[in-house]
């Protein structure tokens, strides 16, 4: 028993460590310019990723949003791919047109994402509606952060979600933050009884860097889903270490304090579990090599390119 | 006279707005916070005061209906968008209710608001964050819009849209934030519906809208080195759009090539050569021509970004092609200095 814990634990800690070390090179590689185009990074949200796509089958569908190097690589998006995608390659998963924000690996779930802000969230609720209507048992799950909630959109997906008694799983991946904007000086409201006022059931996990739970409460609600249940909802509370967009850090421009960050560094999975960080940073690291390499080795797309994919 | 940024430009129009009229209001997502959409806003919180200048939450359709009744209970709103995109979830608010409030009321209520926002290419923004969506606005009556192109423009065409008792919808492209130019320092009103004659030409009109301006005046001086005369128009205004200048020029030309900063199909540029069609017919020399966005949505590697995107190239070629002029050698011209220039992230 012990050792089935440790496994899968450490299965946990290397997609973290992945995600975390991918970002790593992103933002190492972006003065080169080899990247040139916006990186939304999920550093200090892994977890959250990687906890909830655990019990998730390619079967299962996801939808998220322009912060989605986590959930490409968690859902099993291929490495190469992304790394090409961010180089703009046409060895990307779509050949450059997507770049960091648009990531989408259908044959494994991973539906797509979205720059404006609580756009795919609908996405997820009619995918969840097709799942019905054509007797599919998988689960359909929308990612949003904390600042979707404020578009109607939002509101309006809720209600037709549990209208229908709909297979979706909502998740707010709450960072209290929308690009410099803290929650409090935007929202009047407590987000869980407003979920909970549409006839939903809500779900919290306060701390977003506890893997095991949040793996855990994805496969209880993904299961219900997939049961014939009605939608769930699951906030998500966690903490984005770099700036809104970019590879740098914001510390100093005033609007949030590095002691905030340093309450979660406390509970970092790959901090906590460092041992075995360390035996897997080897394979990790090679692992990235090889898509790096790919990316480097991949031809730029031209003109022809720009053409296709649109009648 | 000091010489500003386009950005620097926006901003000294704003302070000197908000100063001198206590009724106008300055607000948007991000708008005050540290980075203040491409530094035009920054300040402007604190000089002014939460209830004059302020953050709002991710709610754009609310936000724009809400400018409709601050309008009409004696305020002047200014609304940013630090992207064009992020209007589309605003249109209702927009096209069925501000812009035909006025006339639906009989003119008895105007409506003065200014919808900011910031178009085009950045740095591998992709399909979501880099539309203009000029015909969007033009086609909708009572809406002006304006799209200045110069750091003086911007400055005193931003003053006339906060002054004017209609909807103005004011759009500028993000990497004219750092052009520099002469600006007066009082505060002054550039005319909304006037274009101006950039350069004087006799063999072709190009009639260039926001950043187009800029290659175009760039296309023009490489062409002027073949003894090709363009004349360059910036109507500055879409609509109304100001077509006697513009029908003028063709009919002493007797060309016409549109540079528009967006796609061509149903768009502005058809408006453009329509009218002219009309007014120039027997005049014209030569069939009128269109450069702008590829027919695709807007891909986010920049070796397609070159692609979709028209530049000086684009016009040199096409100015040549209707002049039947074999095609020069262009080796050792820089057509990509801003597409350098501007790094990410934003
Ligand atoms: C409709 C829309 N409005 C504004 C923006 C600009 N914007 C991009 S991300 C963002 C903040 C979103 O915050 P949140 O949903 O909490 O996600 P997070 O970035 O924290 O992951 C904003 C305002 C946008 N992309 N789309
Ligand atoms: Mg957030």
């Amino acid at each position: 028993m012990a050792n089935t814990h440790n496994e899968r634990l450490k299965r946990l800690i290397y997609q973290t460590l992945l995600i975390r070390r991918i970002e790593e090179r992103v933002i190492e590689l972006y003065p080169s310019d080899k990247i040139q185009s916006p990186v939304h990074l999920s550093i200090g949200q892994e977890p959250v990723a990687v906890g909830l796509c655990e019990p998730m089958t390619a079967r299962d569908v996801l939808f998220t949003t322009y912060r989605g190097h986590a959930y490409y690589v968690a859902k099993g998006g291929k490495l190469p791919e992304l790394m090409a995608e961010l180089y703009g390659r046409k060895g990307g998963v779509s050949g450059g047109k997507a770049g960091s924000m648009h990531l989408a690996a259908p044959e494994v779930g991973m539906m797509g994402s979205s720059a404006v802000v609580a756009s795919t969230i609908p996405h997820a609720v009619g995918a969840a509606l097709a799942a019905k209507v054509r007797g599919d048992k998988q689960a359909i799950i929308t990612i949003f952060g904390d600042g979707a909630i404020e578009e109607g959109v939002y509101h309006e997906s809720l209600n037709f979600a549990s209208l229908h008694k709909l297979p979706v799983l909502f998740v707010c991946e709450n960072n209290a933050l929308a690009v410099h904007t803290p929650l409090r000086e935007r929202q009047a409201f407590d987000i869980v009884t407003h979920a909970k006022a549409y006839n939903i059931n809500t779900t919290v996990i306060e701390d977003g860097n506890d893997l095991i739970k949040i793996a855990d409460t994805s496969a209880k609600l993904l299961e219900s889903l997939r049961s014939g249940g009605g939608p769930e909802w699951l906030m998500i509370k966690t903490y984005r270490y770099k700036e809104h967009v970019g590879p740098g850090d914001d510390f100093d421009s005033g609007y949030r304090s590095r002691a905030e960050m340093e309450k979660w560094l406390a509970t970092d999975p790959l901090y906590r579990w460092a041992d075995l960080v360390k035996e897997m940073e080897a394979d990790v690291k090679s692992e990235i090599d090889r898509a790096v390499a790919f990316a480097e080795a991949s031809p730029a797309p031209g003109l022809a390119d720009l053409l296709t994919d649109v009648e | 006279m000091r010489r500003l940024s386009f950005a620097e430009a926006i901003r000294e129009c704003l302070f000197q707005e908000m100063e001198r009229d206590p009724s106008v209001i300055v607000y948007g997502i991000g708008v005050p916070d540290f980075k203040g959409i491409f530094g035009t806003t920054v300040g402007l919180g604190e000089k002014f005061g939460p209830q004059r200048c302020f953050d709002t939450p991710l709610s754009e359709d609310i936000m724009t209906g809400f400018a409709l009744g601050a309008a009409l209970k004696g305020l002047r709103p200014v609304h940013i968008h630090i992207r064009t995109d992020f209007l589309l979830l605003a249109m209702n608010q927009l096209v069925n209710m501000i812009s035909c409030h006025n006339y639906m009321t009989g003119g008895h209520t105007p409506v003065p608001i200014v919808i900011r926002a910031i178009i085009g290419r950045g740095w591998g923004q992709g399909a979501q964050h880099s539309k203009s969506l000029f015909n969007y606005f033009t086609h909708i009556p009572g809406l002006k819009v304006v799209a200045p192109a110069t750091p003086r423009d911007g400055k005193g065409l931003l003053a006339a849209a906060i002054r004017d008792n209609n909807p103005v919808v004011f759009l500028e492209h993000r990497w004219l934030h750092w052009i520099e130019d002469d600006v007066p320092e009082e505060s002054y009103e550039t005319p909304i519906g006037v274009a101006q004659t950039l350069r004087e030409g006799s063999d072709l009109t190009i009639v260039a809208t926001s950043w187009m301006v800029i290659e175009a005046v760039h296309a023009a001086k490489i062409l002027a080195g073949v003894g090709i005369n363009v004349e360059v128009i910036d109507p500055r205004t879409l609509a109304p759009m100001d077509m006697a200048p513009i029908i003028a020029s063709v009919k002493k030309t007797g060309r016409l090539l549109i540079a528009d900063y967006d796609w061509l199909n149903s768009g502005l540029s058809a408006e453009i050569a329509a009218d002219v069609g009309v007014a120039c017919f027997g005049r014209l020399k030569q069939p009128i021509e269109r450069v702008g966005f590829a027919p695709t949505p807007c891909p986010t590697v920049r070796t397609l970004e070159n692609h979709f995107y028209p530049n000086a190239e684009t016009i040199v070629r096409m100015a040549e092609k209707m002049l039947q002029r074999a095609p020069m050698d262009l080796s050792g011209v820089d057509f990509f200095s801003h597409e350098r220039r501007f790094r990410g992230p934003l």
